[in-house]
């Protein structure tokens, strides 16, 4: 079943006390310093600063963490090995690559993992005036992904009823498939314009300027965490220049 | 009581032609809805209901209908006047915009611009008069049908309509939710004084709740008198018996017949004579990653010629059985074992077999049967399953022809299956899994959501299968098709 799955509101962990805006921008702080080097101690520290995070985002059983971070992992992985082997980057720069990879896709783990998407989406709107109809759009999209997950494994059955099975042949099982695909965008499409019926019958995107009940505010703590994340930049740069290995990616000449 | 602000509903010689159809689907239509009134729109499937309450509801197209006559709310035509309306339609997955409950309900009211001030109050107020149990941080996720929809009319309560429309709001929902949603509806005009418009087939648990009840019936409205009543869905129906060498309910002493003469000798201690055709010997399932089993260990045997019920309360894991019995999952405890004639190659676990060698043994029906359509025509649609199993194609049309006949879908032979209407489709994914003549039907809710002639065409079709010989099993919440049809009822 897809209980799992379900899309209920995020739980309640330290860092969800931080405001959305504030984690996206600290996360781009730390990204714009991980693209600019190459070596392999700047993504250390920063990698190193997020990991110290992991508990403040709930993600202390390896289990979980690996649950939602191997895709990510093994992507990570996959391009140190190829790296190494394919390109003249040696050990250390391969392993540069990973962390830098890591570093950059770990900040989007703990938002996901902290905060709740009706949180992001008011935030969103609230301090960047991002369109009602884009963010509240998407919450509502997002509310439909696991009856879609459902849905699959509903149709996928369903065909077995009617004689129809892929069985060992590659070729008819991406064929199958595709008709299982067929049939559940068919369905997606309709859902959605209930969906769109419904929310217009509520008044949405009727030309009035919306409210937002749940309000978001931008607290001090916020402002202590970005500047935590230039703290962190900070550091990692500077430990890079101080052990030798700062690269710089874009340097005139 | 008539609440402030309720609104007047004007028909007058309202008529509907959907582009790119011929007919009209509503002619001549009158009808006044005073404030605080409640009507209930009945009639059959197809009639023009749901074309009366888009009507209504301001959701026509222009482009995709053409519209003639008088059509008010307070004067105004509908979708002018949309801000005055509440919606509540029939699923509730794609009426929830939200993650939490107060949250979904004070959708609305930001959408109209409320300072927040205002709206949390507004939201409690909605929720307490729908009757809501919850907090306001409930995640809607987690809820039943039924009290979804009670969220969803909190969530059009909260905005004030003078006019709320309700089209089959209980049409996906078993009949413990549809009693959530009733109640929801009758709290809410109760506190409001609300006009309400409710549009369903199923006319007579409305009718406590109603003032008045009309009737679309061939485009047109006919009002009944107070005091109607539908006639009961079963009433002068006459269905083929059970085969004459299946007697489960009163088994025959044995060996012995009414004159003193022996008999015949029964094959099984029940009086069967035929032996099962499938039996599921402490079948249970537990899905993967969780502790508590989808379907506790059941024992059931499916005998040929005879009508087996499922029912029990939600949850109780009654369209997981009907999972195991169709060889769709493996069980993860006990066994669903075929008879020997039905064995391929030796094979009676039913989960092992190929597709093509199911459809010809276990014809499925699923709740929903837009999941099972596959092509693009009803022809096609039915030759599919004999094709797959091997059967030449000259064989497959003439059964396919023969089952269009029967269940008077012929004229729609070449129409895509997605267009037809609910009651069409259900008779069609019925059909497509008789088509392979099965030994065993396996029904999940096949009466779901149909209306009274629907119901009585599928009654009489399975009584015809079970007549046949056919192992009929249906999971059901419909009380009606216990009493009328089975034999045996299995309860979860």
């Amino acid at each position: 079943m897809t209980a799992s799955l379900a899309l209920g509101p995020a739980p309640d962990v330290p860092l969800s006390r931080i405001n959305p805006c504030a984690q996206i921008l600290a996360s781009v702080v730390v990204s714009l310093v991980l693209l600019a080097t190459l070596d392999v101690v700047t993504p250390a520290v920063v990698v190193a600063a997020e990991l110290c995070l992991l508990p403040a985002a709930g993600l202390t059983s390896l289990r979980t963490l690996l649950l939602r971070t191997w895709p990510l992992l093994l992507g990570a992985a996959t391009l140190a090995v190829v790296n190494l082997v394919l390109g003249d980057a040696g050990v250390l720069g391969a392993l540069g690559i990973a962390l830098r990879v890591v570093g950059l896709a770990l900040p989007g783990v703990l938002l996901v993992a902290s905060t709740d998407p009706v949180r992001l989406a008011d935030a969103l709107t609230v301090h960047w005036r991002f369109p009602p109809r884009v963010a509240v759009g998407s919450l509502a999209a997002l509310r439909l992904v696991p009856l879609l997950v459902a849905e699959f494994e509903t149709v996928q059955l369903a065909r077995r009823t009617r004689g129809v099975e892929a069985g060992h042949n590659p070729l008819a099982r991406v064929r199958l498939l595709a008709g299982v695909a067929f049939t559940l965008l068919v369905g997606a499409v309709r859902r959605a314009g209930r969906l769109a019926t419904a929310m217009d019958a509520r008044g949405f995107d009727s030309g009035i300027a919306r409210t937002n009940a749940r309000g978001s505010v931008l607290r001090a703590r916020d402002h202590v965490f970005v500047a935590a994340a230039v703290v962190v930049a900070a550091a990692a740069v500077t430990t890079s220049v101080l052990a030798g290995t700062w690269a710089p990616l874009f340097v005139g000449g | 009581m008539v609440g402030p602000g309720s609104a007047r509903l004007v028909a007058r010689g309202l008529a509907v032609r959907h582009a790119s159809r011929l007919a009209w689907a509503l002619t001549g239509v009158d009808l006044v809805v005073e404030p605080g009134e409640r009507v209930l729109v009945t009639g059959a499937s197809g009639a023009g209901k749901s074309t009366l309450f888009a009507a209504v509801a301001g959701l026509l197209d222009p482009e995709a209908a053409e519209v003639f006559g008088e059509l008010t709310v307070d004067g105004e035509p509908p979708r002018a006047a949309r801000d005055r309306l509440g919606l509540l339609m029939q699923d509730p997955d794609s009426q929830l915009v939200m993650t939490r409950a107060g949250d979904d309900v004070a959708f609305g009211l930001e959408n109209a611009g409320l300072p927040p001030a205002e709206i949390w109050p507004r939201v409690d107020a909605a929720l307490a008069d729908v009757g809501w149990r919850y907090s306001r941080e409930r995640a809607t996720q987690a809820l039943s049908g039924g009290e979804k929809q009670r969220l969803v009319l909190a969530g059009a309560l909260a905005r004030r309509p003078g006019l709320l429309l309700l089209d089959e709001p209980t049409a996906q929902l078993d009949p413990a939710g549809s009693d959530v949603v009733r109640d929801a509806v009758s709290r809410a005009v109760a506190a409001r004084g609300t006009t309400l418009l409710v549009v369903d087939h199923d006319a007579a648990p409305w009718l406590p709740l109603v003032d008045r009840v009309v009737e679309v019936r061939d485009g047109g409205l006919a009002e009944h008198p107070p005091g109607w009543r539908p006639l009961p869905r079963a009433a002068g129906l006459v269905l083929p018996p059970a085969p004459a060498w299946t007697s489960p309910v009163h088994p025959p002493p044995s060996g012995i017949t009414d004159a003193g003469e022996p008999g015949p000798p029964p094959v099984d201690p029940a009086g069967r004579r035929r032996d099962p055709a499938l039996v599921a010997a402490g079948a249970g399932f537990t899905y993967r990653g969780t502790t508590t089993p989808a379907l506790a260990p059941t024992d059931l045997a499916l005998h040929p010629g005879q009508v087996t019920a499922v029912t029990g309360p939600n949850g109780t894991g009654k369209s997981t059985l009907a999972l195991l019995l169709a060889g769709l999952r493996a069980p993860t405890t006990g066994s669903v074992l075929a008879s020997a004639d039905l064995a391929v190659r030796g094979e009676r676990r039913p989960h092992r077999w190929r597709a093509g060698a199911v459809v010809t043994r276990i014809g499925t029906v699923f709740q929903q049967p837009e999941h099972q359509f596959l092509t693009g025509r009803l022809r096609d649609e039915l030759e599919l399953g004999p094709l797959r199993s091997g059967t030449g194609s000259a064989t497959a049309r003439a059964r396919a022809e023969e089952l269009l006949e029967r269940l008077g879908l012929a004229p729609f032979a070449d129409a895509n299956p997605y267009t037809l209407s609910g009651g069409q489709q259900r008779r069609l994914s019925v059909a497509t899994a008789l088509a392979t003549a099965p030994r065993v039907l396996v029904l999940d809710e096949p009466t779901f959501g149909q209306d009274a002639a629907t119901w009585r065409e599928l009654v009489t079709l399975l009584a015809e299968q079970r007549a046949a010989g056919c192992a009929v099993c249906t999971v059901t919440h419909d009380r009606d098709l216990v009493d009328v049809l089975a034999d045996e009822e299995v309860a979860l």
